[in-house]
């Protein structure tokens, strides 16, 4: 299959479609399907040098480019926000070298890169969301040997990931770690979700999306296929639990969701929003208003661009 | 009932590797046995063997042939050939040893050293217990020294904590190594005693005993070692 | 007193190229036994060892184990898995250096919740609270449960290993060296707990020790090693007060009578 045809804008002469050779591909995508095999499972593979550095989602760019077809829709998010920089110039990078169809609209996509977050609103079957992951070694923390973790992964023997948990309750009296909070997948393998708040792991539960995960420098990719029971460690009596927030979004006004911070003057002033952005304004168009919009500072309404 | 204790023809030699390989005869021959309430006398000089044979009826020192026989309820085991756990569990239930010196435990209270030693040879913790304080009281050891390490007591204390601490469990067979040395008039009497209780019980006792007085008391049998000497080796 | 041993070592020989680790050691171990494996070093004990914990696997020779289900088990023939599982469940390592027995970032109260948790306690409360007895057990002040053993003392830290090793009621524990490196009052408190510990659990222990003092107050049978051999065993006052062999009665008499 030749990727070139049918695409809606003309891709950048000179480059594979999106980037990669198409020998990179395959072996990206065998390892992607081994991934999909055995849910969890750190799958290595070659990963290639990226024109980005380690740490702008070289693996996560690695796996959208194995998997993107002329005819997907490409959406991409950095802390639930298409319009950060390395969203921006990933979206750009793969409508110059493959020229695909880039939204921002979560139900559009067919295929979401993410950083940190899952969208609000729930994806479907068909949906592929790419997760960029630092550090894929959930045991890594207390376990420095690349050979004793995967000894460990091929053992089940997860008791140190239960020691990180208890150091956490012991020091702050709950379980504070709030983000690449560790999931047992399908029964068998521990999983580090990435840099992903905790709040978004219930998400990662039977969802009807397939959920990839690549990581460039460390040169792993895993796989969550779909409908797949994901469970968040904890203790019986420490339970799982999520973040909850005491307002609701300042400019949608929507409840139970991921709220950011928002430093607005420098005499403390401050408001919580939407951490996804498309989320949000998808609600706003809707007419839901929240408590700030009437005074909210010109760029959050997203009228013009401050300096 | 047979004897709690016979030895048949042991002998006993060390070599000495670190002097040119010289070999030092300690005993040579050695028969002897000893009943249910009888007390075995070693008499003889100083380094005719005395001590040496007490070690070997122990286990603690090996024997270069002949059979030692200590009677373990129906069964008869030779500390000769036995395997270290089996010469421990006779130590456990069947025989003690006492010597002169008592090894001391750091940080364990005199009460619980000897109450110790009374669990280790088959009594229930009351029981232990119990005995240890009449013995301790018996042997004129102050009740304010009882619960401290008997480190920093006196010599003729500590020597008292581990007569009782010999004494305390019921064994068959007791080897007794001058443990009236050195206890003056009224604790060797005290000692003299609680000896002769323990043959009326049925022990059947192996000692030395330097002291005269002592010897005449409890004696059924002296046995003088010096005609096991070494046979022009 | 149980007639089957729990650790039975036929003709267990390591070669590393030419040079002997340790040849044609033999030897049964029985519940509740104390077996110290004295000798200088480079004389084959820490490799006898290592093999017995199966952290080497010997050039030829078997060692059988008693599980807990009664059924003798070759150990050689274990699947890494269940031999892993002995390791941190029914065995105990205290290993010489406190650093590579303990996880230094982890709290002391981790550190001994650690082979609890990887059994499936998932309880926080309970785990924390067994790791509390612990410490007091083995006499370390329950206010450090949160402190990592970084800011212990070298006592402390072997204690501490213990603490870690003892918590999941193993049968059989290897000592390599557990009290050496610290000062004599330190190291005389260890033993001292050692000791009461052993009796008090019932536990078989196979410890390595140069010093013939520890062999003589911990454990009731020596085995002598000299060139990866083993020259001489018995009970440990025999060996030691009766020394048959030339190199024991060197080894005795280089001691020093306090």
């Amino acid at each position: 299959m030749t990727a070139q045809s049918a695409t809606h804008t003309a891709p950048e002469t000179g480059y594979n479609f999106a980037y990669l050779d198409e020998q990179t591909k395959r072996m990206i995508r065998r390892a992607i399907l081994k991934a999909i095999a055995v849910p969890g499972y750190q799958v290595p593979f070659a990963s290639r040098e990226m024109p980005m550095p380690y740490g702008w989602g070289t693996g996560g760019v690695q796996v959208t480019a194995s998997i993107l077809g002329p005819d997907d829709v490409l959406k991409v998010i950095d802390q639930g926000s298409d319009d950060t920089t390395n969203a921006v110039s990933i979206r750009k990078f793969f409508k110059r070298t493959a020229g695909v169809r880039t939204t921002t609209r979560t139900g559009e996509a067919t295929v979401i890169q993410t950083r940190h977050r899952i969208p609000e609103q729930p994806l479907g079957e068909g949906q592929v969301i790419v997760y960029q992951v630092p550090i894929p070694e959930p045991l890594r923390f207390l376990e420095p040997r690349e050979t004793e973790t995967r000894k460990l992964h091929a053992l089940a023997e997860y008791g140190l990931m239960h020691v990180k948990l208890y150091e956490d309750i012991a020091r702050h009296g709950h379980i504070a770690t709030t983000y690449a909070y560790p999931v047992e997948v399908a029964g068998r393998y521990i999983m580090d979700p990435s840099p992903t708040p905790k709040f978004d792991n219930p998400k990662m539960h039977m969802m009807a999306g397939l959920q990839l995960f690549g990581a460039g420098r460390e040169k792993r990719i895993y796989a969550i296929p779909p409908y797949t029971q994901v469970r968040s460690l904890d203790f019986e009596d420490h339970p799982f639990r999520i973040q909850t927030f005491s307002h609701p979004c300042a400019l949608c006004a929507a409840e139970g969701v991921y709220l950011d911070e928002v430093v607005m003057d420098d005499r403390g002033g401050r408001m919580f929003v939407c951490s996804d952005t498309d989320s949000c304004e998808e609600r706003r168009e809707q007419g839901h208003r929240g408590a700030m919009l009437a005074d909210t500072p010109a760029a959050l309404k997203g009228e013009s661009s401050h300096v | 009932m047979p004897p709690h204790l016979t030895l048949e023809r042991v002998s006993k030699s060390f070599t000495l590797h670190l002097h040119g390989g010289a070999m030092l005869e300690v005993v040579s021959d050695v028969s002897l046995s000893a009943g249910p309430g009888e007390c075995v006398v070693l008499g003889g000089p100083s380094g005719a063997g005395k001590s040496s044979l007490l070690k070997i009826i122990y286990g603690n020192y090996r024997c270069d042939s002949g059979r030692v026989l200590v009677q373990d309820g129906s069964e008869t085991v030779d500390v000769a050939a036995a395997e270290p756990r089996r010469i421990l569990a006779l130590r456990r239930s069947v025989m003690g040893y006492v010597s002169q010196f008592l090894r001391v435990i750091p940080r364990v209270g005199a009460l619980d050293i000897v109450a110790g030693a009374g669990r280790q040879g088959g009594l229930d913790a009351e029981t232990a217990a119990q005995r240890a304080k009449e013995l301790l009281t018996v042997l004129n050891v102050p009740e304010r020294l009882w619960g401290l390490p008997p480190a920093t007591f006196s010599g003729g204390e500590q020597q008292r904590i581990n007569i009782a601490r010999g004494l305390i469990a019921d064994r068959s067979l007791l080897l007794l190594d001058e443990p009236t040395a050195s206890l003056d008039a009224r604790n060797r009497a005290v000692v003299i005693d609680l000896i002769e209780n323990k043959k009326r019980s049925g022990t059947a006792i192996v000692g030395i005993f330097h002291d005269d007085e002592v010897r005449e008391a409890l004696a059924t049998t002296v046995v003088d070692v010096t005609q096991f000497a070494a046979k022009a080796a | 007193m149980s007639d089957t041993p729990l650790l039975s070592v036929s003709g267990l020989t390591k070669h590393f190229g030419h040079r002997i680790g340790c040849a044609d050691v033999s030897f049964d171990l029985y519940e509740g036994e104390v077996l110290a494996i004295v000798g200088e070093s480079g004389s084959g004990k820490s490799t006898l060892l290592n093999l017995l914990a199966t952290e080497l696997s010997p050039t030829r020779g078997g060692i059988r184990y008693r599980m807990r289900d009664g059924a003798m088990r070759d150990l050689l023939a274990m699947s890494e898995a269940e031999r892993r599982f002995l390791l941190r469940t029914d065995w105990g390592f205290v290993r010489q250096d406190a650093t590579h027995g303990l996880r230094m970032n982890v709290s002391a109260g981790g550190n001994v919740g650690e082979r609890l948790m990887a059994v499936g306690q998932r309880h926080y409360g309970r785990i924390r609270g067994t790791a509390f007895d612990w410490l007091e057990r083995v006499e370390i002040e329950t206010d450090r449960i949160d402190d990592t053993p970084k800011a212990f003392s070298g006592g402390m830290r072997q204690r501490l290993q213990i603490a870690r090793n003892l918590v999941t009621h193993p049968r059989l524990v290897f000592m390599d060296e557990p009290t050496s490196g610290l000062d004599a009052s330190v190291q005389a408190r260890l033993l001292d707990l050692i000791r009461n510990l052993v009796s008090e659990l019932g536990l078989a222990v196979i410890i390595v020790t140069h010093d013939l003092a520890v062999a003589r107050l911990l454990s009731h049978r020596v085995m002598v090693m000299k060139s990866g051999r083993v020259i001489e065993t018995g009970l440990t006052d025999q060996v030691l007060d009766d020394p048959r062999e030339l190199y024991t009665q060197l080894l005795v008499s280089s001691v020093l009578v306090v």
